[in-house]
């Protein structure tokens, strides 16, 4: 798709996107660091859900022809450190980047702030980048590769096999939590379970 | 955590009507059949952000200098799909919070003022200079590592890519010692 149509996708899917990324309190700081403090599943939940329900869309999709995959290049080392940086980043800026993005157009005036540290962030890897790919990114260069591929295992053992995990995991906090979004207190491991 | 439970809760974020986690991880993986059946272009952030960036830099390196950088060369600012996605993004979330009457002027968060109030970090430059630095690192390593939350976690996870894979599960054990060390005995 190109032109104006690519436009209009971008602008209808975006925007759709902003609403779900604010509705879904993806761009809420005390989610975000919530998770990783493990109060606050939120993230999990959505994030599981979308992977498993999208990724089985597009794989009828592929398998249709209407659609191709679009894998990003496992140049592990670069992946691995940069997820590093981006863990580390992720909890002290309390966003990722599209929710921090979500989270300035909603009102939070620190995410703006942090919105220019991405600009400055981005900058400096756009200095570095000559360096990086010759030096950290053609480490562990194994390409465009798909789990299915990597492993044998069919695409939708994958996904089932995703589909459970997710569903016992989410079954459980359920079980623990109710449906408050954030609980009290992180329970005592030592403590008799209270069902 | 006692005590926070009795303090009143600050109007708006904590109580906004927000949707079904479940609901939104169905409707976001929905948006991922639209992204690749009709746009072709799976949902991503920091590929454009960068370009956008190279804006900011032409006032330091001069119009030359970001026309001979090989990243921004391979990566150009045009008026793309990329860019409007932003543009669409940040505009559904205004719109999103100004219909559902929470659009609320944030300076400190919640979770960091319960951790750092009473500090030099707790106060509105202390958070202010870590959202600043923690941006900064967040984007550097999401262009490290070839995308974001979105990109890598979301359209990656969803296409079983390994390098996605491995992108999410050292984020999230990152992200998980560092709360622990930056809230600790909290």
């Amino acid at each position: 798709m190109t032109g104006n149509a690519a436009l209009l996708a971008a602008a209808v899917i975006g925007s759709l996107f902003g609403v779900l990324l604010h509705r879904g309190r993806l761009s809420s700081y005390d989610a975000v660091t919530g998770q990783f403090r493990l109060r606050d599943y939120t993230i999990a939940k959505v994030l599981l859900t979308a992977i498993v329900v999208g990724g089985v869309g597009v794989l009828v999709l592929v398998r249709a022809g209407a659609a191709t995959y679009h894998v990003k290049s496992a140049n592990l080392l670069g992946v691995v450190l940069g997820a590093v940086l981006f863990g580390i980043g992720m909890v002290v800026y309390g966003y990722c980047p599209g929710s921090g993005l979500a989270a300035t157009a909603t009102g939070s005036l620190h995410a703006l702030v942090g919105a220019f540290g991405m600009v400055l962030g981005a900058i400096v890897y756009a200095l570095t980048y000559d360096w990086v790919k010759a030096n950290v990114l053609t480490v562990w260069a194994l390409g465009k590769v798909r789990l299915p591929e990597a492993t044998g295992i069919p695409d939708v053992i994958w996904f089932l096999a995703l589909a459970v995990a997710s569903g016992v995991l989410f079954f459980r906090l359920e079980r623990r939590t109710g449906s408050q979004p954030v609980p009290p207190a992180s329970p005592d491991p030592a403590a008799p379970p209270s069902e | 955590m006692g005590s926070s439970q009795e303090t009143p809760l600050p109007a708006g974020r904590s109580r906004r009507p927000d949707f079904e986690p479940y609901l939104v991880g169905v409707g976001l993986g929905m948006l991922s059949w639209g992204a690749f059946g009709i746009a072709g272009d799976p949902i991503g952030v920091t590929t454009a952000y960068s370009s956008i960036a190279s804006l900011f830099a032409r006032p330091f390196l001069g119009a030359d200098g970001v026309q001979d950088n090989s990243y921004w060369t391979a990566h150009p600012l045009t008026f793309d799909y990329g860019v409007v996605f932003l543009i669409a993004l940040a505009f559904g979330a205004l719109l999103s919070s100004v219909l559902s009457g929470t659009f609320r002027l944030e300076v400190v968060p919640r979770a960091w003022q319960e951790r750092f109030g009473g500090s030099a970090v707790g106060s509105v430059t202390g958070r202010f200079v870590a959202a600043f630095l923690g941006g900064a690192v967040l984007m550097y390593g999401a262009r490290l590592a070839g995308g974001c939350t979105s990109g890598h976690g979301l359209s990656g996870g969803l296409q079983l890519a390994l390098s996605s894979w491995v992108f999410l599960l050292v984020v999230a054990v990152t992200g998980r010692a560092v709360a622990a060390v930056v809230f600790r005995g909290k």
